[in-house]
């Protein structure tokens, strides 16, 4: 049973890493991506020294306000003549150094381990159950994360239009009246709750993993957004499924395996894709001399 | 002057496509448009000329809302800019899309209908009937569901030609739309701004190529920072305006100038 | 908080204290060339890349040393960079794609083997882990030497070839027309950002250590307008930085010294933001407010003239 309820886990997460990440490639944001996921940091660590617990809705709001800081603070620096790459790097080093300073102040007084929070511990996801009025309903992260994946569909779902247009062409979006900015903020926001309601499953550190590779794979198989999005989110199922295969066989760390899988699935992309692949290129370009 | 006067030009005024009265913008210290004031008529195709970094760009994202300003007022069709977006269309410079977006032609032109649809409503059945026919008038009807990154430059210039027909607005705005394009698109092009200036639309284009100035418009505006003169282009495209305008740069006016003279004397 | 002067009076501090003060120096330097090429977050990927380098050298020695670990991570880096380099040639996918790719995707690696490395008889591996946030205090005398003398190759080197880096970071098709071998030279300042994200790893951590590079250089950018002032600011900066990140850290039980370190730079960073000449956000609202006054004045003095010449006629 503990199986099932990992790589259904795994399959939660991949799905809500995947629909975002393709709006974040095509973006091309991916490294806020990897700034919003370390810099949810001190919101997750504040939450639970308030809550004592690690999947409560008041870290879910803790990591939102963190995620929607450092979108604002990237995009105020840039503003005021810094390169984009360099605020990113400033932003997220400084609110991921506050997490840590935190942990270390106060993981000994809570049971808050910097190595969950880093790695995760999808093995032990189904030890903590939910239970409502005696009755056990599953484990806790299957319905934090399948809420969270329902709010993400349902947004991306409603505004698919606009957060298309903003991806391709955010001048015109401005020019026809959609508010682009709060897309943008809209689209962070759903990125911080992604990464808070993974963290516990993937660590922190991996989320950018599966929000960027499945998606940057799914991006060389096709030319349709809406079959991308698919893909994306078929890819980091597969790979978490290979990936806790891959964990249980060499006994190490899932999370590490499940991003592993993930670059292999990605490198199979680059180099076999039928439209993009390096090889099929090649091939291509041989027949034709 | 008589008060009912006053209403009159009042009234006059509010029905002109575009009204601009004392736009400013300026990046850090610079000034980049300086107190521009000028009206469009109705159902003219006006080109904007003047050299690099006159503001020529950025005079089109100020007045859609774009880029913030730092005074001044645009109407269109007499209301603020945000209550008219309905009745614009625009083209922005080819360059400022990535074309590896995973859509294609059709889409692209499909999103040009978004503007008229409500926030949760998606492209109907009629809005793709509309689009295939814009692309059908630029000539690209046949790519419709070809990917955006395999078309060429002047075949991604007249899909963005077409989105902006299915804006299916009054008054347009194109940024270079004649920038490296073929010949058969720069055709496609006029034929499409002649057409747009039958059905009484007013289209305001950016334009680079001098040489072509007097064939395409029927005025021109001539920028650089300030507004240098606004008129019927052969009243405003003189030598001498263009000196104004574009000042220390002749050298390299002369030289692109050349066709316009000779077509000058012809025409004397 | 304990006197700094009592902690340096312990020698085994004084070698620690001084290796993170020239570490900081050695990063901000390079920091600036990264950052005015527009690499920062290079460092922050070659970081993560480390990892499996870093991993790989300690599974094959068993033995857990600078050199090494210095030798493992670079070939990783490089690898990364090739890699990055090759994803953006050959497809369609942008840069910052292609650097989240390579980083997540190198520092998963290193996490497995990390953990193979943990459940596994590798015999010394405790410490290992402090790799990821930094323990200056963990470090052992020949780590300190290591990470001195590292540290002053670095800066020796971008002295000797300050106006190269100069020209390639400013105008590298310019620095191939006059001769320079623009190609290796690029590579070199790769080693080097490699090299000080290596050395810095033991002190601040895998994943803080890009912040050594990116942000005293940012800092700096807001004082001047000149490459070599801006050079020796941000080594002061970072020098400063690693200086009280090794103080703090070391004076409060389990903590480690990165995030200290980082959250120092930041500080800094702040500083320079708020109060740099010209640049900073206190020096450009007093200029707009002066720009929209004096445009104001000049419209006000334009309407009247036209007012006059209207009253003439």
């Amino acid at each position: 049973m503990s199986d099932f309820w990992i790589l259904l886990t795994g399959a939660l997460v991949a799905s809500c890493c995947g629909i975002l990440g393709v709006f974040l490639v095509l973006r091309k944001m991916a490294m806020i991506g990897d700034a919003i996921s370390h810099s949810v940091m001190p919101g997750i660590v504040v939450a639970f020294l308030l809550s004592g617990s690690r999947d409560s809705l008041l870290m879910m709001f803790a990591a939102l306000l963190c995620g929607l800081l450092t979108t604002f603070l990237i995009q105020m620096f840039q503003n005021s003549g810094i390169q984009s790459d360099a605020s990113i790097g400033v932003v997220f080093t400084a609110l991921f150094a506050i997490g840590v300073v935190l942990v270390s102040l106060y993981a000994r007084q809570v049971h808050l381990d910097q190595d969950a929070i880093l790695y995760g511990e999808i093995a032990y996801v189904h030890w903590n159950i939910w239970e409502l009025g005696g009755v056990s309903m599953g484990p806790k992260a299957i319905w934090l994360l399948g809420f969270t994946l329902f709010v993400i569909a349902a947004v991306i779902g409603l505004f698919y239009k606009q957060f298309k247009l903003c991806a391709f062409d955010p001048a015109l979006a401005a020019a026809i009246g959609i508010p682009v900015v709060f897309f943008h903020y809209l689209l962070m926001g759903l990125v911080s709750m992604a990464t808070v309601s993974s963290f516990e499953s993937v660590g922190a550190i991996l989320v950018v993993g599966l929000l960027i590779i499945p998606a940057s794979t799914a991006y060389l198989l096709t030319d349709r957004l809406g079959v991308m999005i698919g893909l994306s989110v078929g890819a980091g199922v597969a790979s978490t499924f290979l990936g806790y295969g891959a964990a249980v066989l060499l006994d190490a760390s899932i999370a590490g395996c499940m991003v592993c899988a993930a670059s292999l699935l990605f490198i199979a992309a680059f180099l076999f894709s039928p439209s993009h692949g390096v090889i099929v290129k090649k091939l291509r370009l041989r027949q034709l001399t | 002057m008589s008060q009912t006067k006053m209403t009159a030009k009042h009234n006059a005024k509010m029905a002109a496509p575009l009204a601009i009265h004392g736009l400013s913008v300026a990046y850090q210290k610079k000034p980049v448009l300086r107190n521009i004031s000028f009206e469009v008529t109705e159902g003219e195709l006006v080109g904007v000329i003047g050299p690099n970094g006159a503001g020529k760009s950025t005079l089109m994202k100020a007045t859609l809302g774009l880029i913030p300003s730092i005074s001044g007022e645009v109407l269109v069709y007499g209301k603020a800019y945000k209550q008219q977006r309905k009745l614009i269309g625009y083209v922005p410079q080819r360059e400022s899309v990535d074309w590896d977006f995973p859509t294609n032609a059709l889409d692209v032109v499909l999103m040009g209908r978004y503007g008229h649809l409500s926030w949760f409503r998606r492209p109907g059945a009629k809005d793709k009937e509309f689009a295939l026919e814009c692309l059908n008038k630029v000539g690209m009807a046949d790519y419709a569901n070809r990917q955006i990154s395999q078309l060429s430059g002047g075949q991604q210039q007249r899909v963005f030609l077409a989105r902006a027909l299915a804006q299916d607005a009054k008054l347009y705005f194109m940024d270079e739309p004649f920038a490296g394009v073929d010949a058969a698109t720069e055709k496609a092009i006029i034929t499409l701004l002649q057409e747009l200036k039958l059905q009484g639309k007013t289209v305001i284009v950016v334009h680079h190529d001098l040489a072509t100035v007097q064939d395409y418009f029927d005025s021109v505006l001539l920028l650089n920072v300030e507004l240098q003169a606004y008129g019927p282009t052969a009243e405003t495209f003189t030598q001498e305006q263009l000196q104004r305008t574009y000042g220390g740069r002749l050298a390299f006016l002369d030289r692109s100038i050349q066709p316009l003279s000779i077509s000058e004397g012809k025409g004397e | 908080m304990q006197n700094i002067w009592l902690m340096l009076a312990d020698p085994n501090m004084q070698w620690i204290f001084l290796g993170c003060t020239l570490l900081g120096l050695s990063s901000g330097v390079i920091g600036c060339f990264s950052y005015l090429r527009k690499q920062s977050l290079m460092g922050d990927t070659l970081a993560h890349a480390a990892l499996p380098g870093i991993c790989i050298a300690f599974m094959l020695t068993g033995i857990k040393s600078i050199g090494l670990f210095l030798i493992g991570a670079g070939a990783a880096g490089l690898i990364a960079t090739f890699g990055i380099g090759y994803i953006t040639r050959n497809s369609k996918l942008k840069q910052d794609a292609a650097m989240g790719i390579v980083l997540s995707g190198f520092f998963g690696f290193g996490i497995v083997l990390l953990t193979l490395i943990q459940h596994g008889s590798y015999g010394n591996q405790a410490g290992l882990d402090k790799f990821l946030f930094g323990q200056a205090a963990s470090m052992i005398a020949s780590d300190v030497i290591t990470m001195t003398s590292v540290c002053v190759l670095l800066i020796t080197v971008c002295t000797l070839l300050f106006k190269q880096f100069k020209l390639i970071s400013f105008d590298p098709g310019f620095a191939r027309g006059i001769g320079y071998p623009v190609a290796f030279l690029e590579q070199l300042l790769m080693l080097l950002i490699v090299v000080a994200v290596v050395a810095g790893i033991q002190a601040v951590g895998v994943v803080l250590v890009a912040a050594l590079l990116i942000t005293p250089a940012v800092s700096a950018r807001y004082w001047t307008d000149r490459l070599g002032l801006m050079v020796v600011l941000s080594g002061v900066f970072g020098a400063a930085s690693g200086a009280v990140g090794t103080w703090i850290s070391a004076s409060v039980s389990n903590l480690p010294t990165g995030p200290v370190t980082v959250l120092a730079a930041t500080l800094l960073f702040f500083i320079s933001i708020l109060f740099g000449p010209q640049r900073g956000l206190v020096a450009k609202q007093l200029m707009r407010n002066r720009v929209k006054q004096r445009f104001n004045r000049e419209s006000e003095s334009l309407a009247k003239n036209s007012l006059k010449k209207e009253a003439a006629l």
